[in-house]
């Protein structure tokens, strides 16, 4: 229970000075400038011709299906890294293996690359002279420019986002409850639902949430992998830079601050899940 | 003996476990980064070397990849000192101190990490473009942020600052201010206590935070490119060189500078694992 106590110093009781002003008024300043005043001038932008331009904007039939293929992308891409999370975690947390560190680098590797290189590693695969291009042509089927490609590209970026949640929560947690209701005569499921599951699900949840706004919001793999066909290949982030490029920066802001808005009520969720999450047992960390 | 083989091989490799499981998710685990994570990493590192080594360099060292890599490599570089700086200031004030809106500004932290790119990239790009609300205060003294390769350096202060605040928050938490207290009660000076005492002790931290903005800050797209204004050899970032090539049909050219992005991220998280080692080693001793 360290984290209980709480460490005063310089805080109240300690009389006025001046130099924990200065150090607060010079942080909230720079947040202020760095994020605050972005985030507020998407909203400003997108209502500075009034609530009926605003709401124009997604009367647009264009606006909808890139809301629609958004929803879609991440409807695909959060419960399969999800699923992907559980088990890398699963694997990696319960059990002992050689070459846990390769396998917990690769899981990783998706956090050094690039957005855009993650759109052009599919394009290398998939693309029309990637290595699979020729036969899936044949095969007329299409991955690149196309729902497939965008939904690959997502994965690719949001990939590790559950597991790393999961790992060091899981670690901490060892075995001995598993292995408890195993005794007990518990099956392998039912240790799973009924032990770990309860145990993680904040984390997971968290985890969930980033992958969710990852997902929606990401750009730059998409945009490789797009094709940018407005109303039928076009994401929300991607309708936010088309609609930019035309110059139509109220319609941009507008699509803008439903993404903004998506951000904020992710952080709050996220927020919310750290305190509940505080509550979970993790019985090595601490003798 | 032929039978003892297949029962000893795995045990060499994994410790035994009486839980289920281990088969369904390792194999889920492993099919999943070979098709998600392996074969498409391969895909990219196969590709550039199909005109030899030569065609490699090639594409690395036209004159116009070599100054986006410079410029993405710099402005990630000066970006890191920036945040470094403001990172550990946020941290400390969020750690130390008790204000009115403390656990909102905690959160807002985080933002950048939940906000689209593209969402940033418009916003930077109006707030600084001649007409902005800051543009349009420090055009008269003769500055000039966006659309220039200041652009590419502010436009990163964002995207890195939550991982450097979020490596040293919890190290920070956990420094037991005894030892900042025996400093100053031997004498120390509050500088003294900092650089002394205080900074030694998040520097692992730090500089793990440091390189993780340092790895997401090179690749960045989204929030850069719309305030860069994108001038080939001038303001032209490393991803948008890749975006070109694309456009250009030319897939080695375009692998052969992702191969390069990627080296040069994972070689300034191999930097920092030795650091971290060096940091370890000194700490034991």
């Amino acid at each position: 229970m360290s984290g209980a106590v709480v460490r005063g110093r310089g805080g109240p009781g300690r009389g006025f000075r001046i130099g924990p002003l200065i150090a607060i008024v010079l942080a909230l300043g720079w947040l202020g400038l760095i994020i605050g005043l972005p985030l507020a001038l998407v909203f400003v932008q997108a209502m500075s011709k009034g609530v009926q331009t605003f709401a124009a904007t997604f009367a647009e039939p264009d606006a909808l299906a890139a809301i629609r293929l958004t929803l879609e992308v991440a409807a695909i891409t959060v419960p399969v890294n999800a699923a992907f999370g559980l088990a890398a975690a699963w694997a990696i947390a319960k059990f002992d293996f050689r070459g846990k560190s390769l396998l917990l680098a690769l899981i990783d590797l998706p956090l050094s690359l690039s957005p855009v290189v993650a759109g052009l590693v599919w394009v290398l695969v998939f693309g029309a002279r990637g290595w699979f291009g020729p036969i899936l042509d044949v095969a007329g089927i299409k991955i690149i420019f196309a729902l497939p490609g965008i939904i690959l590209g997502t994965i690719l970026v949001t990939a590790p986002l559950v597991a790393r949640e999961l790992i060091p929560l899981m670690v901490a947690q060892g075995v001995d409850e598993e292995l408890a209701a195993l005794t007990l005569g518990a099956g392998g499921w039912t240790v799973f639902w009924r032990v770990t599951l309860p145990n993680i699900r904040w984390a997971l949840l968290h985890g969930v949430l980033l992958c969710n706004a990852r997902a929606m919001g990401e750009f730059g793999a998409v945009s490789v992998l797009s094709g940018k066909i407005r109303g039928l290949t076009e994401t929300l982030p991607l309708h936010v830079e088309a609609l930019y490029n035309d110059y139509d920066f109220v319609g941009a802001f507008a699509a803008a601050s439903l993404l903004a808005g998506l951000a904020m009520v992710t952080l709050g969720l996220k927020t919310l899940l750290e305190r509940l999450g505080r509550g979970e047992p993790r019985q090595k960390s601490r003798a | 003996m032929t039978l003892a083989l297949p029962a000893a091989a795995p045990a060499r490799w994994r410790e035994h476990s009486p839980l289920p499981g281990f088969g369904l998710g390792m194999g889920f685990t492993l099919l999943y980064v070979s098709v998600i994570i392996l074969l498409p990493i391969a895909a990219l590192i196969a590709r550039p070397w199909e005109h030899g080594i030569s065609g490699f360099f090639d594409a690395i060292l036209q004159p116009r990849t070599l100054a986006a890599l410079r410029l993405s490599f710099t402005a990630v570089a000066l970006a890191a000192l920036v945040n470094a700086g403001f990172g550990l200031l946020i941290a400390w004030v969020l750690t130390r101190y008790e204000f009115p809106f403390r656990r909102l500004v905690d959160a807002m932290v985080d933002l950048p990490f939940a906000l689209p790119t593209a969402v940033a990239g418009i916003a930077l790009a109006a707030l600084y473009s001649s007409n902005g609300w800051i543009g349009s205060l420090i055009e008269p003294l003769g500055l000039k942020i966006a659309y220039t390769p200041v652009g590419v350096f502010v436009a990163l202060f964002a995207v890195g600052l939550p991982f450097v605040v979020r490596s040293v928050q919890p190290v920070l938490q956990d420094l037991d201010a005894a030892y900042e207290e025996a400093a100053q009660t031997l004498g120390a000076s509050a500088f003294q206590t900092f650089f002394r005492v205080t900074l030694p002790a998040l520097a692992p931290a730090l500089i793990t935070g440091l390189a993780l903005a340092f790895a997401r800050g090179v690749g960045e797209y989204g929030s850069v490119i719309f305030i860069a204004g994108n001038m080939p050899g001038v303001s032209e970032i490393a991803p948008l060189v890749i975006v070109g090539k694309l456009e250009q049909y030319d897939y080695s050219g375009a692998a052969a500078v992702g191969v390069a992005m990627l080296a040069l991220a994972l070689m300034a998280l191999l930097l920092t694992n030795a650091v971290q080692l060096i940091f370890a080693r000194r700490g034991a001793a």
